[in-house]
């Protein structure tokens, strides 16, 4: 049975995200940082964005993009501590800030893409992380419910791909990747190397091409930002 | 701190680390103890943005785009390394898969106390992965300068900022000292070679417990 090439022009695909719209960008720091795709939503231009990022990057890099074209509402994130942009705007509360652990945020958008409504953690009792969120007591011990945490779209970022969009990710360019790729209504996967069909080896796959809706080729060429190897 | 007193500390932070230990350490000045590691000691590293065996930094030039460190540094991957995405990172963490973090310090207290993620008002870029790597690690190492740039104790009874963990904190690592928080208190283990436990007392914040005889010198 043949499998759908889901190949998109980059102009198409991200044409779809609207004003008002909830997005994860795949990254930690530079590696799996889909720049590309970013740099296209900066051009395509919606507003009032929620961006759930690990990180903000860095001034003038990626996710920084679209918060200098005050595009954004509201960022979801573990830290910002190399964005000294992104730390400017949320003090002048420019944007909406919401820090979350870093494990917690990427355990509750595992269990959006999961189809769980959240769990159950006592990670940051005793502290300000704390406060505001529903306890529940478990084992003798009181806990705090994380709540899934999902996505309308989510920008994502392969060394590989094939054209069915099964995803291969390199190195510590992993990272939040293949968690967002499964918590969104809908995935967009730009890819450094497309392969036919069949070109991935099944058990080398690390998303599963069910979970993702467009992929964007990624020109030979990629812009230098992906190279940044100097901070 | 003069950079012999600094050089000391990171290498008897490094003494602790033992074959077989896998190991987090945390930005800034706890990665610098990678240095001190010998080199033949079997010891996985892990960073939390997805790798366990750290190979070491990479050479310039060298450096791979896609592998960094949690704190942005271009690092190599070591034979028998592996990488892993964000879940599976924090899985290993909260697991207890880490027999040891080294991580830094804003406060810290003779209760176990962390605090090292917020000043309230000055410094708010967010907690990372302090808080999984300080509640979970078998064992939570600090490594901070023994008072602040005004000369003030970092080594408190109590924290005055807000809590990255609570009682997670074993042993702490200065410029000035080692000392263990166990259920009685704070004790001073070690002395940092030229230092005076006078001198140790004026900078902490904190009853210490001191031991009966010579203090061990590091």
């Amino acid at each position: 049975m043949p499998l759908l090439d889901k190949s998109t022009l980059l102009t198409d695909a991200i044409a779809k995200i609207p004003d008002g719209a909830r997005i994860m960008i795949g990254g930690f720091g530079v590696p799996g940082t889909p720049f590309t795709l970013i740099e296209e939503l900066v051009r395509h231009g919606p507003r009032n964005l929620t961006i759930i990022k690990n990180d903000a990057n860095e001034a003038g890099m990626g996710v920084d993009w679209l918060l200098q074209a005050g595009m954004v509402k509201r960022l979801i994130t573990s830290h910002v501590g190399l964005n000294g942009n992104a730390i400017r705007m949320m003090n002048a509360r420019e944007i909406e800030v919401e820090f979350v652990a870093q494990g917690i945020l990427a355990e509750r958008i595992r269990a959006a893409g999961a189809g769980l409504k959240g769990f159950v953690t006592d990670i940051g009792i005793g502290t300000l992380l704390a406060e505001g969120k529903q306890r529940v007591e478990m084992d003798g011990e009181t806990c705090l419910i994380e709540p899934a945490l999902e996505a309308d779209f989510a920008l994502i970022h392969a060394a590989r791909a094939d054209t069915f969009g099964n995803l291969v990710y390199a190195a510590t360019a992993r990272n939040f990747n293949p968690l967002m790729a499964m918590a969104a209504e809908c995935t967009i996967a730009e890819a450094e190397i497309i392969l036919p069909i069949g070109g991935i080896d099944p058990d080398a796959v690390h998303t599963p091409a069910p979970f993702v809706d467009h992929l964007v080729a990624l020109p030979e060429q990629l812009m230098e930002v992906y190279g940044v190897v100097k901070r | 701190m003069s950079s012999s007193a600094k050089s000391r500390m990171l290498a008897r932070a490094a003494r602790d680390i033992t074959p077989g230990m896998t190991v987090n350490l945390g930005i800034g000045l706890p990665t610098q103890v990678m240095n001190h590691v010998a080199a033949d000691c079997p010891v996985c590293l892990h960073s939390e943005n997805g790798i366990a065996g750290v190979g070491g930094l990479a050479a310039p030039g060298q450096a791979n785009r896609n592998l960094i460190d949690a704190g942005g540094g271009y690092i190599t991957c070591a034979a028998g390394g592996s990488f892993f995405d964000s879940a599976v990172s924090f899985a290993l963490v909260r697991g207890g898969r880490l027999d040891l973090t080294l991580l830094g310090a804003f406060e810290v207290a003779a209760n176990g106390d962390l605090a090292n993620w917020i000043i309230p008002g000055k410094f708010a870029a967010g907690v990372g992965g302090a808080i999984e790597l300080a509640q979970k690690a078998r064992r939570v190492g600090v490594l901070t300068t023994h008072t602040d740039k005004h000369g003030n104790p970092k080594i408190l009874e109590r924290c005055t900022l807000p809590l990255t963990a609570v009682g997670c904190v074993n042993r702490i690592y200065t410029d000035m000292a080692v000392c263990d928080v166990l259920p009685d208190g704070l004790h001073l283990v070690e002395l940092a070679e030229g230092v005076s436990l006078s001198e140790v007392r004026d900078a902490t914040g904190a009853a210490l417990i001191v031991p009966n005889g010579l203090i061990p010198t590091f």
